[in-house]
């Protein structure tokens, strides 16, 4: 398969990842204390490395059918879990993910929290905010690229993809100095969902042992399938809240 | 034992997420493709990608209904 699809595809998702960890890093850090943050910053891509080190290697040597099995499983559910959410938010069953609101509430916590030394460590309080949201965003990262990198046996065009993702979103973030409110970010869910998904149910079937029509091709017809599906679940929602909030117009109408 | 629970908190909502009904559909689905394809022969690919897109509206409707 074309390595063009397979990059895009972790960019847009680890862009996604790299915009939240931007978020928590740069209210821990302009509030806060930068030493700290770097502190925290630096021992969660030291975390996140060993655990790269250690997982990586591992699944590499996977048989590749049980390794399409558990990965397409959980991209699957994992691509769900996106759409689902990207789906509620775009119909207003859930609140939009605002970058600029996730940023002042970390912001606010961050400028009520006492500052405390620990461990070498001028503020505590900095590290470990900066840590938790560099390694769980970082962990979402490197699950990507490694499931999609070893399955289409081109771990380099993933890390290219997710690097990318990273780069870029950094050097806007250090261009605005602010957190990225302008990215549509769940329109990006929205089409990771679609991506993780189709890659998912395509890798899970093969690896239970079905053969897809025209082999990788099939994933040109996939994706599109689940991104006209994840439409038409928008627009079943958004008729559905329309339909359900009509009545309740009327009644206001007649009562006096 | 307290961080033990967060430890599998922290998993359970990584992997699985909002909804366990879906993840237990892709596993079904997953068996279903499986059994099919090792014990009769059948080639039902198209098992998982109804399943998915099946488990999505379901969930979608479960949560907007007790809205």
């Amino acid at each position: 398969m074309n390595a063009l699809p397979l990059i895009i595809t972790v960019f847009v998702a680890c862009a996604v990842e790299a915009v939240e960890a931007l978020t928590i890093v740069l209210a821990a850090g302009l509030t806060r204390e930068w030493r700290s943050t770097f502190q925290g910053m630096i021992a969660a891509l030291l975390a996140l490395a060993v655990i790269t080190a250690a997982v990586g290697p591992a699944v590499g040597h996977l048989p590749l059918a049980e390794l399409r099995l558990v990965v397409g499983a959980l991209l699957a559910v994992f691509g769900l879990q996106w759409l689902r959410k990207a789906v509620l938010r775009a119909t207003g069953y859930k609140a939009l993910h605002d970058e600029a609101s996730a940023y002042l509430r970390e912001v606010t916590a961050a400028k009520e929290a006492e500052t405390e030394a620990r461990r070498g460590i001028g503020d505590w309080y900095a590290f470990t905010l900066a840590f938790k949201g560099v390694l769980l965003e970082g962990l979402e990262v490197v699950f990507i690229v490694i499931t999609f990198g070893d399955n289409q046996k081109n771990i380099g065009a993933a890390v290219i993809g997710a690097a990318t993702a990273i780069v870029v979103v950094t050097v806007a973030g250090i261009a605005a100095r602010a957190p990225l409110t302008k990215v549509p970010e769940n329109w990006m869910k929205l089409a990771v969902g679609v991506m993780l998904t189709s890659f998912g149910t395509f890798w899970g079937a093969e690896g239970a042992g079905a053969s897809w029509p025209g082999n990788d091709a099939a994933l040109l017809v996939l994706i599109p399938v689940v991104a006209v599906a994840a439409a038409c679940c928008i627009r079943w929602l958004r008729s559905r809240k329309t339909t359900a909030l009509a009545p309740a117009k009327q009644s206001e109408v007649v009562t006096p | 034992m307290k961080q033990l629970k967060s430890f599998g908190a922290f998993w359970y909502d990584f992997i699985i997420g909002d909804d366990w009904h879906v993840a237990a559909l892709i596993a079904a689905g997953l068996a279903l493709t499986a059994i099919l394809a090792h014990a009769a022969g059948v080639n039902a690919w198209y098992i998982l990608p109804l399943t998915a897109l099946a488990a999505l509206a379901w969930s979608l409707h479960r949560v907007t209904a007790r809205k």
